[in-house]
């Protein structure tokens, strides 16, 4: 790890103002699980860190009808999941934190954190950047072991998958995300933060560098709403994911009046899959419906050379998603 | 020596207000400066060595470190705490896992200058008046150790589960021990000594 | 002296049933309360005055030539102390990781600013690591000579059913837990102190004196405890040399180098791999008779050699082929009963398929050729009927291909193994001390398997005292000489020689304390802490009384292995079962069950003799499941050289595990036996055969990862694997 000097704000104001607007020369450190690797690995190397857990205003979870779900960008994920309302009405969100099986990471890692976490592909966090890249230009991922890289959104030159955890529920909730900034505060979809880079210089979110994420709003759920996210992890024990999915669906009677369908793990950025969505509108879900969504939600996909495995299990994600939020189907 | 590190090691004046394109308050000298941002005085610790403070076991231990300098790195090589193990060092097994206000993290994670003012707890602290925790007994009973590298990180790990879950189910377990591993294989001990431990707890 | 030893020879034995107090019985280890607690100290922890941080700049491609190397800058920074360059221009590196300079500094910190700021430019040159092919290997293979036993050809012509199949297991590293390192000073000019994690604490100094250039006997070596070898801990190691030579740089400073924890995973040992294609020829009773084999793999540059083929039953006839692939992907040590688990793969999981071939279920198969194990095939029939029960086998056992609906299938596998595992030379020195107290000392090291608790029981129960009353030292050269700890050889070398320094201890003391009972030595005992008359136990003294009759002066005895009587003799034999679910849709697999049946002769501590086996079954689980050294194409690094991607097994992926140990005077009577290698030979067999029976085709590699497991069930039915 470099030398850095380290300052710990009080408020998002004076973050901001701390936060350098060029890329690299400071950092955010909320539950250090992601920075500290990164640091270490030389991957970034900034002049200051600054710390934004001793922000009040970005903590806490409130919960209110009709106002929805509130999250601080540092709640960690054990907040999250000791939270009551949360579980009660947001079950896709719940399960997503519980396949992070680490209670270290759930009590360092923040709900922010967990979003602007870095990717997670060996050439990137080996020093070949976002793009991976060997000085001639030609893609590492491409010439070398893909295994773990993207099924979806892989025409390049970015192949490594977002790791966010979270991410495709909050997506399929239809979550936003209050971003505060030197020109004051903005509001995305959690779905339009993320963004597949195009050169090096891009980062893969829409985040400046003297941004910060301060706040997650999601909807209140709508009646009839049914929701899950499944996961395809090889370990129980502490293990990224090698696909998953989060949907939610809201039911009118037996039949699906809206979905969403979100898989993680599988594409640069969490991927809605708009092609399940319509496979399920106005069906009631069956094994049939259910697999003719997942097998539409991989329509697009292909192969880099060692990675067509996930596609299949994209595809099971997807299906047992749909089957866990209608109440049917494995739950892993 | 200390002056040439500092130079080496930090930013100068004029690289610092490149970076940050904020008024300097206090020229770069030893110890924090301070800098007006948004209308308030934020103290700058770094990048050389800065005076800590901590809480360690009911303890204060009080170092010189940088602001990168990890709590695993702090307590180890500082104040020759070593119960907690340096293994991946990337926040994946579990060796390092100390409490920090009662819940278990990976101090291979966690800078030493934001552990400040947080109780932190490692398995040296376990102990009460001079007996083992129930926990530790239970893992000796019931050979949950082998080479033992791995064992004081799964101790803290345990004994916070155990503080939370009084009676952990095996789903339980999947959940609250899934951030500890082990290379020798001691888990059918350590399943067993939670269960002991468990009920030791409950007086049974 | 020369003629009690000359009638005690006879004596020099383990105590029958009745007269083991300790010995057999379920005890925890002596040094629990030290590891629990965080008190004991590796070497990772020793923090010594003064000591500075030692790092070692590593070279990031797999094959290149140094053309530049400039460490000015690092020497000139503040704090650091010394700079060693491992390599001079022109050098050639030949794998990814190699050590290049070393530096010492006053913190971590300054010692890896300093690394960084070295120069060093590199030559790159074609790299070369893959291991599956030996077609693509071009000039990088390395044959041996053809072996035949029998007439093969013959055999098979003569054969019913021949099947062929192709199996194998990938790079593996040993991961230990407590990387490799040292901690080194130089105490004047001649004298050299090291704090090293080793499996070998007598063999260090050996090894060090010619680099460093002192004689071995001023070196000394100390290691209280170590955080997990597996074979990979033998050795000084560069970075050892590196640290005492830093230190000597640094005028004797303490240096202490510990790997980061890719450098372990990339440099300090790795299984080789082994992939071959086996036909096997039976009658169709499922006699078998002809065993053909050829394989490949790699451990690096040096060639791997043959395996032991087949494994465990002796085929009549057999022909084998083996050719090493030499590849950038890094050094080769030994990893836990080197050679057996691949062997092991190749033989039982092509036996499995023989089996399926005949419809047989494959532990009726094992049992029908089980001569061919030997003169062990008694015992492993009697652990296979043993096992059996354990899993339910007959009641649950189907053939090939679960037929039960839904996507999750299970099946059962078996698998047998051997290892020697007899007893190192060693020698300990046993004191008595007047206050009755008996210390232990020999230069060994406790791998975690309860090697100072064994010692203290084989004391203490040969003395008759309670195990408290014996304080074991080890992992100190300048105790007595003991063998490094590999092949499962120390349990059966210290136990040896400690029993026959504790014999000989008491009968010196029951000469001092024979005329105070009123009887000759010969009719003494030790029992209970007291020693009395066998015939009239109420003529007794207690130990303590004894032990002051010593006028002052500690008893010292030496102990040695071999020596008289046989104590320890070699040749384990074991037997595992294992009961999976696979997700045919997903490919993972999880672990129901595993059974393991074991031998491993007379047993000193049976708590500890089974935590080898629950832990060498885990980490069967993680190499069958879960465990490869990822090796780049592109760039020829390893790819996951950290804790994330080289994933072990956790604590709920793995199980409900059932350890049975044989017991009895039959086994009794053939000594002491090692148990640190046996039990972790069958794992992969026994998992891979099971996902076989689960999903009705063979998945031909470990680790049986998801993307393995599908494409097997892919070629087996193309829409099986599809949803």
């Amino acid at each position: 790890m470099r030398a850095f000097e380290y300052v710990s704000p009080t408020t998002k104001e004076q973050a901001v103002a701390l936060l350098s607007s060029t890329w690299g020369e400071t950092e955010i450190l909320a539950g250090g699980t992601d920075l500290l690797a990164l640091l270490k690995d030389d991957i970034v190397r900034p002049r200051r860190v600054v710390n934004i857990k001793e922000i009040a205003e970005l903590r806490g979870i409130s919960f209110s009808m009709p106002a929805g779900l509130r999250i601080g960008a540092t709640v960690t994920l054990q907040e999250l999941l000791d939270h009551p309302d949360i579980a009660r009405h947001y079950p896709a969100l719940v399960q997503a934190a519980r396949g992070v099986t680490s209670p270290q990471i759930r009590n360092m890692g923040t709900v922010g954190g967990d979003l602007c976490q870095r990717p997670r592909c060996w050439y990137f966090r080996s020093g070949f950047g976002l793009l991976a890249r060997d000085e001639t230009g030609r893609s590492l991922v491409l010439e070398g072991d893909n295994r773990y890289h993207a099924i979806l959104g892989n025409e390049g030159p970015a192949y490594f998958v977002n790791p966010s955890s979270l991410a495709p529920a909050l997506i399929a909730y239809g979550a936003r995300l209050r971003i505060f900034g030197p020109r004051g505060t903005r509001e995305i979809p959690v779905e339009r933060f993320f963004r597949i880079p195009k050169s090096e210089a891009e980062r893969e979110y829409d985040l400046q560098p003297n941004e910060i994420v301060t706040e997650i709003l999601v909807p209140p759920p709508s009646a009839g709403m049914v929701s899950a996210t499944y996961e395809v992890r090889q370990r129980e024990a502490l293990d990224w994911p090698l696909a998953t999915a989060s949907v939610a669906l809201v039911l009118e009677g037996q039949r699906v009046r809206s979905a969403r369908v979100v898989l993680g793990h599988v594409a640069p950025i969490p991927w809605p899959s708009p092609e399940a969505e319509r496979a399920l509108l106005g069906k009631t879900v069956s094994e049939e419906v259910a697999q003719a969504a997942a097998n539409a939600a991989v329509q697009r996909a292909r192969s880099l050379g060692k990675n067509e495995y996930k596609i299949q299990l994209a595809r099971v994600a997807v299906r047992r998603a749909i089957q866990q939020a209608v109440g049917g189907g494995a739950r892993r | 020596m200390e002056k040439q590190r500092l130079k080496t090691g930090s930013l100068s004046r004029r690289d610092f207000l490149k970076v940050s394109g904020i008024t300097l308050t206090v020229p770069l000298v030893v110890g924090p400066r301070v800098l007006k941002v948004a209308g308030a005085e934020v103290k700058v610790f770094g990048p050389g060595k800065v005076p800590m403070t901590f809480t360690i076991n009911g303890k204060t231990y009080r170092a010189e470190l940088e602001p990168r300098v990890t709590l695993l790195d702090a307590l180890r090589n500082e104040f020759d705490l070593t119960g907690a193990k340096r293994v991946c060092d990337r926040g994946t097994c579990g060796a390092c896992t100390v409490l920090l206000d009662g819940k278990p993290v990976y101090a291979c994670s966690v800078l030493a200058i934001e552990a400040q003012g947080k109780a932190i707890t490692t398995v040296e602290g376990l102990m009460q008046d001079g007996k083992l925790h129930p926990i530790q007994q239970a893992f000796i009973e019931n050979d949950a150790l082998q080479c033992g590298f791995c064992t004081p990180g799964f101790v803290v790990a345990c004994k916070a589960l155990l503080d939370r879950i009084p009676n952990p189910t095996p789903e339980d377990l999947v959940v609250g021990l899934g951030g500890n591993l082990c290379r020798c294989g001691t888990y059918v001990g350590i399943r067993a000594a939670i269960a002991q431990a468990a009920r030791m707890q409950r007086g049974g | 002296m020369a003629e009690r030893n000359a009638m005690e020879m006879a004596e020099y034995k383990w105590p029958e049933p009745e007269r083991r107090r300790l010995i057999g019985k379920r005890i925890s280890r002596v040094d629990g309360p030290e590891k629990v607690t965080g008190r004991a100290k590796y070497t990772y922890d020793v923090n010594r005055p003064g000591m500075l941080a030692g790092k070692v700049l590593r070279c990031p491609h797999a094959h290149a030539r140094i053309v530049r190397l400039d460490t000015s800058a690092a020497e000139k920074m503040p704090g650091v102390k010394a700079v060693l360059p491992l390599k001079k221009v022109g050098d050639e590196i030949l794998w990814a990781g190699d050590e290049v300079v070393a530096v010492a500094a006053v913190d971590e910190p300054t010692a890896e600013d300093a690394i960084r700021a070295i120069v060093v430019e590199y030559e790159k040159l074609p790299h070369f690591v893959l291991d599956t092919d030996p077609k693509a290997a071009g000039e990088r293979v390395r044959p041996t000579a053809e072996q035949v036993e029998g007439d093969p050809d013959a055999a098979f012509r003569e054969a019913e059913v021949v099947v062929e199949g192709l199996y194998g297991a990938s790079l593996i590293t040993h991961c230990c837990l407590e990387a490799h390192g040292a901690v080194v000073e130089w105490e004047g000019e001649n004298n050299v102190l090291v704090h090293v994690s080793t499996q070998a604490v007598s063999g260090i100094a050996g090894q060090m004196a010619g680099p460093l250039g002192v004689p071995a006997g001023n070196i000394r070596v100390k290691q209280d405890h170590i955080g997990g070898g597996f074979g990979s801990k033998f050795g000084p190691d560069s970075w050892g040399i590196a640290a005492a030579q830093l230190s000597k740089m640094a005028g004797g400073r303490p240096v202490k180098i510990m790997l980061e924890r890719d450098a372990e995973l990339m440099v300090a040992g790795a299984r080789p791999s082994y992939y071959g294609r086996v036909r096997v020829g039976a009658k169709r009773d499922g006699t078998v008779i002809a065993w053909e084999s050829e394989t490949w793999g790699t451990g690096g540059i040096p060639p791997t050699s043959p395996l032991p083929l087949p494994y465990v039953l002796r085929i009549p006839n057999q022909r084998k082929r083996h050719v090493a692939i030499v590849t950038n992907s890094g050094p080769a040590r030994a990893w836990r009963a080197p050679l057996h688990p691949q062997a092991c793969l190749l033989t039982m999981a092509a036996l499995d398929d023989l089996a399926a071939a005949l419809r047989m279920d494959p532990l009726d198969l094992l049992l029908k050729n089980i001569e061919l194990a030997g003169e062990r095939a008694d015992v492993y029939r009697e652990e296979l009927q043993i096992a059996a029960e354990l899993m339910e086998w007959k009641k649950r056992w189907h053939p090939r291909g679960d037929p039960s609906p839904g996507p999750v299938k299970r099946g059962l596998g078996v698998s047998i193994h051997t290892w020697p595992g007899r007893g190192h030379a060693c020698r300990c020195d046993l004191t008595i001390h007047p206050d009755g107290s008996v210390e232990v000392k020999l230069g060994s090291q406790d791998l975690g398997t309860g090697t100072r608790t064994a010692i203290a029981i084989v004391v203490a129960d040969t003395l008759g005292i309670p195990l408290e009353a014996v304080r074991v030292r080890i992992g100190d050269n300048q105790y007595p000489p003991a063998g490094g700890s590999g092949g499962s050889t120390t349990i059966g070398g210290v136990s040896s020689a400690a029993r026959r320094a504790a014999l000989d201890a008491l009968d010196q003391l029951f000469a001092r304390i024979a005329p105070l009972l009123n009887a000759s030595p010969d009719q003494l005992e030790a029992w209970e802490g007291r020693i009395r008359v066998k015939e009239d136990p109420s003529r007794s003294i207690a130990w303590e009384q004894a032990c002051a009759r010593l006028d002052g002066m500690p008893l010292t005895v030496r102990g040695e292995n071999p020596g008289p009587g046989e104590l320890t003799t070699a040749g384990a034999a074991g037997v595992q079962m294992a009961d999976v679910s696979v997700d045919i849709e997903t490919g993972i697999v999880r672990i129901n069950k595993m059974v393991a049946v074991q031998d491993c002769g007379l047993i000193i501590n049976m708590k500890t003799a089974e935590s080898q086996c629950y832990g060498a079954m885990i980490m069967g689980i993680s190499y069958a499941l879960y465990e490869e050294k990822i090796m780049d194409p592109a760039t020829g690094r390893m790819l996951n050289p950290n804790m994330e991607f080289y994933k072990l097994a956790g604590l709920a992926d793995i199980g409900e595990l059932v350890v049975h140990m044989m017991t009895g005077e039959k086994y009794d009577r053939r000594g002491v036996i090692g148990l640190g290698e046996p039990p972790v030979i069958s794992p992969g067999a026994a998992i891979s055969n099971a996902v076989a029976n689960a999903i009705g085709v063979r998945v031909p590699f470990l680790p049986l990862t998801p993307e393995r497991v599908l494409e097997a069930l892919a070629k087996k039915g193309g829409s099986h694997a599809r949803v």
